[in-house]
């Protein structure tokens, strides 16, 4: 190869933006996340193994970790399990297609969002706002401040869900009509308000279901699924074609982050 | 360019022998070394010796099994320091049991094994054990110890070699009764030729350096004398030389080292029960030996080999074993029975040689035949020649060699030989000889009555009629001597009765002694032809039956299909056939002892396992299981290894309870079919020798079936293999055609960028950026199919099933589709909730929707609507994509779900943007492998107007899952 023109800045910490490690061992990668974190004010620390990863991780906390899961010296599965041992830092696992069961057990450890390679760059400085997002109110429940409203358009149609007022209003850009009032089920607002709380976030079957329906019922996705397609049949247009509650096949579900910050592939 | 192609059935033998090599690897057979001399005192044992202490030099774990060292002290200091093994002792008693018992010492077989050194060393490969051992040989104990993967050294003279045995004896006039199989030799790793030459030997001799055995003294003279030696020297060195030969043979077979060598000669050896037969084997033996041929031994079976006494039965037996073991295939034929004018030795000769022709033989060896001279003329004056020279006659083009016989050609011309009439004729009868002679006085009696009736009436002539067809009736239903006794007694009741003065012997008028002699020369002569012609009938029905059952056989064996079902047909009619049990076993490294049972015939079909106690428990008398147990599965086992008959009636292993007998076809052994007799009366019955040779032809049918059947399944592989080689090189021609398209449009738009990006205006530039991100997409999606698709074929995918709802799986399918989608209507009808749930691979099935609906967008008109619609049929959830586009070709409905296959709409009219087109066939592939694996059906239907719908079901194979319902809807 000849030498790029986009000669990498060195990989040190400047500046005020937020610091993001990677953990990641193929170069290429590292580069063009390193250019296109850089461009977005981010400040970087990479590490291409595991063992270094964590030794960085630990000297310099950062604020979000951008993890592969398939590591040459380790499973990236062990380095979440053992950062969650001492750090809440959202992290973002990146694995390959075809590896659900990596993803939904990588969640299911304590990460915070995973990314299917080969992801677009908007695709992963979305998540990343969304990881950090999440971070900064750290443990808040749904009903802390403004937060307590969840407002999104997509497809031509709003949500506005006040969690303190437990009001669900739906509109349609183009109706006339003034919003109707939507009539939930207590267990469909429990999810929906679960789901407004990590808005933008993947959450994995298992996570949902202990914490809507509790622990006993960890395993029965039936659960999920027919208030899931009772949640689409009143807020989505078309429940086949959602927009606001997203499937991830063989992971879980996201609803889609509050407006105008859902990010999307390019 | 010369075709320098091995020739196929070479490149067989090559491979078996490669195999043979890996499986003897595998399972660490032995390596065996043969240290070779023309006689006795050339020092074999010391050169052995030697060799082994060169070994435990070197640290190898060299053992003296048995090492004879005949008090010679420079032998004696050859085993220092060598781990020498205990020899057994036996005691034994003489054959009459009266003698002074004498302790005789013998190789510890038991013991060798469990020691189990790195080389063992046996000295005298010919010796015959002691009785009371479990080998009668020794040679058959070093090759236990070789298949216990023990490597064996061991000394052999030329004189103990079978082939050269009588050879041996002509040169030297010492009869040598130790021999052993050529085979044994034959199959020696390494043969190392120890040579001296005769007048050091003599010299040695002289010098009391060579232990001669006390019972042998007389014969020193004769054996050892410089012409002797030299004979025998040019024989070792000769064998030696073979096996040399033969080495370098299949070396150049098996390194593809090409000459050209002439077409293989092939022998026919004629077998009679003539005692002489066997020098004729061995000489035939020789024969192919030196000409590099082929050998087949035959015995040509006459119509009445019934009659045959039964030590000629044996004689021909042994002498076929012999054959077998020189190495020769053998083979019976019979003739007659059917056609009157091939009796005979005519017959037999016209059978040997259209045998010999159907074999492409080259060669016949036949004994030559000393008839008596007036046995000869008679045979000329009806118009017989001598077996040899019928042979001589039929032969054409191939040669004949006649040897010199010593035997009577009498005893070959099965026609001639003494009748025992009583056992020809009493099928139909089977009383025994007196109740019959009683029954043909009877017989005479009522003719005599009969003609008291009518004597009045009739002329004396009509009553001597009748009196004949008393004699008749006697020949036809009671047998010969009856028949004759029938004759005598009417003569006589004829001229005491009627012929005038009646009840008085003598004769008034001279006359009737004249139709006396006529009558009892009529009656003798229809009593013998009429129990001649009956012996035929019974001969060629007994043929007839033996036919039958092979054939019933035969035609149950072609229609087997798998080596289990030729099995239990092949050891159901042996077992019905010779009234016995029956076992059908293959070798198989996971089976106990290697013996894996096929199937079982019989009344107590676990016998290979039978313990003796169980023997006696059963009451089966005249069977002694000694060994009992696993013993006759080692018999078994045994057998698959050498190839040859053991058990009950051989001499191998003798003390089995069954027969055992290799399943050998022209490829090799493929098996073992052992078989118990459950009666004493069956046991005696099955050793005689035409069951034995019906056994023989069972077994080669069994075998040639078993054969079949593995080819079958080894060319089902085969085309397998070739299938999926093919599919290989079409999925290596798409991957490589269908992976650089977008490759080269990423390639070809990044390197514009670097070159003369600066030089662009944006519009462009951002298009070219654009076609990367499409095209890396694009690539990211085949190499995803791609991989899917291996995985499912290869079944490496785990379903992980979970409840899922319809209207959820379509949404995801749909969820990147979404742009393609907002060009085009889409109807989804009926997902909502009134379908059941499905237990579904959530993360697969949408992949399936995906798929469809992509292949909709692809093959379809932009703004062509789309329609996906599910509902529930019977037991089923069924699902429908469907499209309006122009649908499928007639036939395409089936041919599209194959792998890399792209419908015609596809080639013909690739719709949408620049570059969306490309596939590799292998969506519908991967929806069938979902599918399937789901245990559902997809398929493709002709939709209504126009465009093609595809449907998939899923069974609905579990009760639905329990959703507690919330208590009420309550206003949020």
């Amino acid at each position: 190869m000849n030498a790029s023109p986009l000669e990498p800045t060195p990989p040190t910490p400047s500046g005020p933006g937020p610091l993001i490690l990677i953990i990641e061992d193929e170069a290429p990668i590292r580069k063009f996340l390193r250019a296109t974190l850089t461009a977005h004010g981010y400040r970087l620390v990479e590490a291409a193994t595991a063992r270094d990863g964590l030794v960085q991780a630990g000297m310099q906390p950062p604020d979000l970790i951008v993890l592969d899961l398939g590591l040459p010296d380790g499973d990236g599965l062990d380095v979440t399990r053992q950062l969650r041992t001492w750090t809440s830092v959202p992290i973002i696992v990146l694995s390959a297609r075809g590896q659900e069961s990596d993803k939904v057990a990588a969640l299911d450890a304590g990460a915070d969002d995973y990314l299917t390679k080969p992801f677009g760059v908007g695709e992963l400085t979305a998540r990343i706002r969304v990881a950090l997002r999440h971070a900064a109110r750290p443990g808040a429940p749904g009903t802390a401040g403004s937060s307590s409203v969840y407002e999104t358009s997509a497809d031509g149609r709003t949500i506005r869900v006040d969690l303190a007022a437990r009001l669900v209003r739906v509109q349609d850009d183009a109706s006339t009509v003034a919003p109707a009032e939507l009539r939930l089920t207590p267990t469909e607002f429990k999810l929906l308000a679960f789901l407004i709380k990590h808005a933008g976030k993947v959450l994995t079957h298992q996570q949902i279901l202990r914490e809507v329906w509790g622990p006993t019922h960890q395993s029965d996705v039936q659960y999920l699924r027919v208030y899931a397609g009772q949640l689409r049949q009143k807020l989505e247009r078309d429940a086949a074609q959602p927009r606001f509650l997203i499937t991830e096949p063989g992971v879980g579900y996201r609803l889609i982050e509050e407006s105008g910050r859902r990010g999307l592939n390019s | 360019m010369p075709d320098t192609r091995p020739d196929p059935a070479e490149l067989l033998a090559r491979v078996k022998r490669e195999e043979a090599r890996a499986v003897g690897e595998a399972s660490r057979r032995g390596k065996l070394k043969i240290f070779f001399g023309m006689s006795p005192g050339v020092g074999k044992t010391y050169a052995m010796l030697a060799a082994a202490q060169r070994l435990a030099a070197q640290g190898v774990d060299v053992v003296v099994g048995v090492v004879e060292t005949h008090g010679r002290g420079e032998t004696e200091q050859m085993t220092l320091g060598l781990d020498v093994l205990p020899r057994r002792s036996i005691v034994y008693r003489g054959a009459d049991g009266t003698s002074t018992p004498v302790t005789l010492t013998e190789f510890d077989l038991d013991a060798a094994i469990k020691r189990k050194p790195d080389v063992l060393l046996v000295d005298e490969l010919a010796h015959t054990n002691a009785q009371g051992s479990s080998n009668e040989k020794r040679w058959q104990d070093v090759q236990a110890c070789l298949s216990a993967g023990i490597n064996v050294y061991t000394t052999l003279n030329v004189q103990h070699l079978e082939s050269l045995n009588d050879i041996v004896a002509q040169i030297t006039g010492v009869t040598v009764r130790e021999t052993i199989p050529d085979s044994v030799v034959e199959g020696a790793d390494e043969i190392e030729l120890v040579d001296l030459p005769p007048d050091a030997l003599l010299e040695r001799l002289r010098a009391g350096k060579v232990y001669v055995p006390d019972a042998a003294k007389q014969a020193i003279d004769s054996f050892f004398r410089a012409g002797n030696l030299t004979a025998l020297r040019q024989l070792a060195l000769r064998r030696t030389a073979e096996w040399v030969d033969q080495r370098m043979r299949e070396y150049k077979d098996d390194h593809g080292i090409h000459t050209v060598w002439a077409a293989t000669d092939r022998i026919l050896v004629a077998v009679s029960p003539s005692p002489a037969s066997p020098r004729l084997v061995r000489a035939a033996k020789r024969m192919a030996a030196s000409l590099r041929a082929e050998l087949i031994a035959v015995y040509v079976e006459g119509p009445d080999a019934d009659r045959m006494p039964q030590a000629d039965r044996d004689r021909v037996l042994q002498t076929l074993r012999l054959a077998e073991s020189l190495g020769a295939e053998t083979a019976t034929i019979t003739y007659g029975a059917g056609r009157a004018s091939a009796t005979g030795p005519r017959g037999a000769a016209a059978e040997l040689v259209s045998f010999a022709r159907s074999r492409n033989v080259t060669r016949i060896v036949i004994g030559k035949t000393q008839r008596a001279r007036a046995s000869e003329a008679i045979g000329m004056l009806l118009g017989r020649g001598s077996f040899s020279s019928d042979v001589i006659r039929a032969s054409g083009e191939i040669e004949v060699v006649v040897l010199q016989g010593q035997e009577n050609e009498d005893r070959r011309a099965p026609a001639q030989s003494p009748v025992d009439s009583a056992q020809s004729a009493g099928t139909m009868w089977t009383g025994d000889l007196m109740a019959r002679l009683g029954a043909s006085i009877l017989l005479v009696t009522a003719c005599t009555g009969l003609s008291s009736l009518v004597f009045r009436q009739v002329d004396l002539a009509n009553i001597a009629m009748l009196y004949l067809a008393g004699v008749v009736v006697a020949a036809m239903w009671l047998g010969r001597a009856p028949a004759i006794v029938a004759c005598v007694l009417g003569v006589a009741a004829f001229d005491f009765f009627f012929v005038p003065p009646h009840l008085t012997l003598a004769v008034s008028d001279i006359q009737y002694l004249i139709t006396f002699a006529v009558m009892l020369a009529v009656g003798l002569l229809i009593a013998h032809l009429t129990a001649r012609l009956k012996a035929l009938a019974e001969a060629a029905r007994d043929r007839e039956r033996r036919t039958a059952s092979l054939y019933a056989m035969a035609r149950e064996l072609a229609a087997a299909q798998s080596l289990a079902d030729t099995a239990t047909v092949a050891a159901r009619h042996v077992a019905s056939a010779f009234d016995a049990d029956v076992v059908v076993a293959i070798a198989s490294a996971s089976a106990p002892e290697g013996v894996d049972i096929l199937a079982w015939g019989g009344v107590s079909p676990d016998w290979l396992n039978a313990g003796g106690a169980a023997e006696i428990a059963a009451g089966v008398k005249g069977l002694e299981g000694t060994g009992g147990g696993g013993r006759n599965r080692s018999v078994a086992r045994w057998v698959l290894d050498h190839g040859k008959p053991a058990g009950l009636g051989t001499s191998i292993l003798a003390a089995a309870q069954g027969r055992f007998m290799p399943l050998s076809t022209t490829q090799g052994r493929v098996g073992v079919l052992g078989i118990r007799p459950t009666t004493p009366h069956a046991q005696s019955r099955l050793l005689s020798t035409d069951r034995l040779l019906l056994l023989d032809t069972f077994a080669a049918q069994v075998a040639a079936a078993i054969e079949r059947v593995r080819l079958i399944e080894s060319r089902e592989a085969a085309r397998v293999d070739a299938e999926s080689e093919r599919l290989r090189g079409a999925l290596l021609s798409s991957v490589s055609h269908d992976l650089r398209t977008p490759l080269a449009t990423i390639a070809g738009s990044a390197s514009t960028l670097r070159e003369s990006g600066d030089r662009l205006d944006s519009a462009t530039r951002s298009e070219l950026i654009d076609s990367i991100v499409t095209e890396a997409a694009r690539l990211n999606d085949l190499i995803a199919n791609l991989v899917f698709a291996t995985r499912l074929e290869s079944g490496a995918i785990d379903l992980q099933r979970d409840w899922s709802t319809v209207e959820e799986i379509v949404g995801s399918g749909l969820a990147r589709h979404r742009e393609a989608l907002a060009h085009r209507p889409l109807r989804t009808i009926g997902l909502g909730s009134g379908l059941p749930m499905v237990k579904v691979d959530s993360a697969m099935l949408p992949m399936v929707v995906h798929n469809l609906v992509e292949n909709a967008i692809r093959y379809t008109p932009q703004g062509t609507p789309i329609s996906i619609a599910a509902w529930r049929s019977d037991n089923n959830v069924v699902i429908r994509v469907a499209d309006e586009g122009p649908g499928l070709a007639e036939g395409e409905t089936a041919r599209v779900f194959q792998r890399f296959y792209r419908g015609r709409t596809a080639r013909l009219a690739q719709t949408g943007q620049a570059g969306a087109a490309g596939g590799m066939g292998l969506g519908l592939t991967i929806c069938e492998g979902i599918i399937k694996a789901h245990r559902g059906r997809i398929w493709a239907e002709p939709n209504t107007p126009h465009g093609v719908a595809f449907l998939f079901s899923l069974p609905l194979d579990e009760p639905q899952p329990v959703v507690a319902k919330d208590p009420e809807e309550v206003p949020a």
